[in-house]
């Protein structure tokens, strides 16, 4: 199953502003609707979503159970230097995700 | 947007056929000339996010079909690649053609079924229930090789029985309401139903992401929306009424170009 669509260009000039766009495939459950059973869904939402730049944080954000599925996050950065961005999630269920990104900075 | 002038022009349009003497005028549908596709009624932000494949959440899905394409299935340990070999080139205009006539069962088959029919037949493996998400983004994958070519449904002389039978389907008062599809969807499209634009229904752009659902479906399970709105009983998915109408609808959208993976409110 496609976890996520991660989108950052693979090569950038030395202090270009770049823009990353995660698409984050999820249910986003929101803990508020009834089952078949009649009986609450649990909750299931990604409670946190980060990125780094070579280790760095360069964004993070905290989401909320009325936020759609499938949540798309897009942010822009100063492109450095050449290495590995790094994107983590974390949901109800404990369930992390790491995907990443390589970039080659000229 | 006000749907009267549209009414109005249509009217006009329809008065003049008559004029001519053609027979077509029974059913008001929109002529070819102004047929539109359900993302012209769209606000920009749905448009723009169907147009950006990076911001597009039916990509998820064609992603997800793309991996399946390549695995492994069934008994026969086969993918789907090893016969048909790169999507790109053997499915490009597939979809676009759906449904088509399946002579060993003497019945049009749609997409979703021609897949099953492979999974069985060649790769020896159960048949993927209708709107599970594997199915889904098969076709899903498999659409999105003809995404921009006009459909061509309905070529073969052998489906327009079939084809009649979609269409009498369409214009069939039913339910509780007593409303046919034409009732909404000829008749007052541009308009709205509730706070909701009504579009002419064609089908370009399944399987599509549907924020309302908030996953991509089929067409079968927006027939069921429709169907349940007027409150009627719905068929069950795969029944052959849903492959007749979609027939009939993908006949009637000649032409158009196909959005798969669309998004639609």
């Amino acid at each position: 199953m496609a976890r996520a669509l991660i989108n950052v260009p693979s090569k950038a000039k030395r202090g270009e502003i770049i823009e990353i766009k995660a698409l984050v495939s999820h249910p986003m459950e929101t803990g508020y609707r009834t089952g078949p059973d009649g009986g609450l869904v649990p909750r299931d939402i990604i409670s946190r979503f980060l990125c780094t730049y070579n280790g760095e944080e360069i964004f993070s954000a905290d989401l909320f159970p009325a936020i759609a599925a499938n949540p798309f996050l897009s942010f822009t950065t100063v492109a450095t230097e050449s290495g590995r961005i790094a994107f983590r999630w974390i949901d109800d269920k404990g369930q992390a995700h790491l995907e990443t990104a390589e970039i080659v900075v000229e | 947007m006000s749907g009267l002038p549209n009414r109005k022009l249509r009217n006009a349009g329809i008065a003049g056929a008559l004029g001519l003497g053609a027979a077509l005028a029974l059913a008001p549908e929109a002529l070819p000339q102004e047929r539109r596709s359900g993302f012209e009624f769209m606000s920009r932000e749905s448009q723009v996010l169907q147009q950006d494949d990076t911001s597009n959440p039916g990509m998820l899905w064609v992603a997800e079909g793309e991996a399946l394409w390549s695995a492994r299935t069934g008994a026969s340990g086969r993918t789907c690649a090893d016969c048909h070999g790169d999507a790109a080139v053997s499915m490009k205009g597939v979809a676009a053609r759906y449904p088509v006539y399946f002579a060993e069962q003497s019945r049009p088959i749609d997409l979703q079924g021609r897949i099953n029919i492979c999974r069985e037949v060649n790769q020896n493996a159960t048949p993927l229930p209708y709107e599970s998400r594997e199915l889904l983004a098969l076709a899903a994958f498999i659409g999105k090789q003809s995404r921009g070519m006009p459909i061509t449904a309905g070529d073969d002389q052998r489906l327009e029985p079939f084809r009649a039978l979609g269409q009498e389907l369409y214009e069939r008062r039913q339910g509780q309401l007593n409303f046919s599809c034409a009732n909404c969807h000829d008749d007052h499209w541009g308009r709205k139903l509730a706070s909701s634009v009504i579009p002419q229904s064609h089908p370009t752009g399944y399987p599509l992401y549907r924020l309302e659902w908030q996953s991509v479906g089929s067409l079968q399970r927006r027939f069921r929306n429709c169907m349940v709105g007027v409150r009627a009983e719905p068929y069950p998915f795969g029944s052959p009424e849903y492959v007749n109408l979609e027939l009939f609808l993908m006949t009637r959208a000649r032409g158009m170009p196909l959005e798969t993976p669309a998004i639609r409110p």
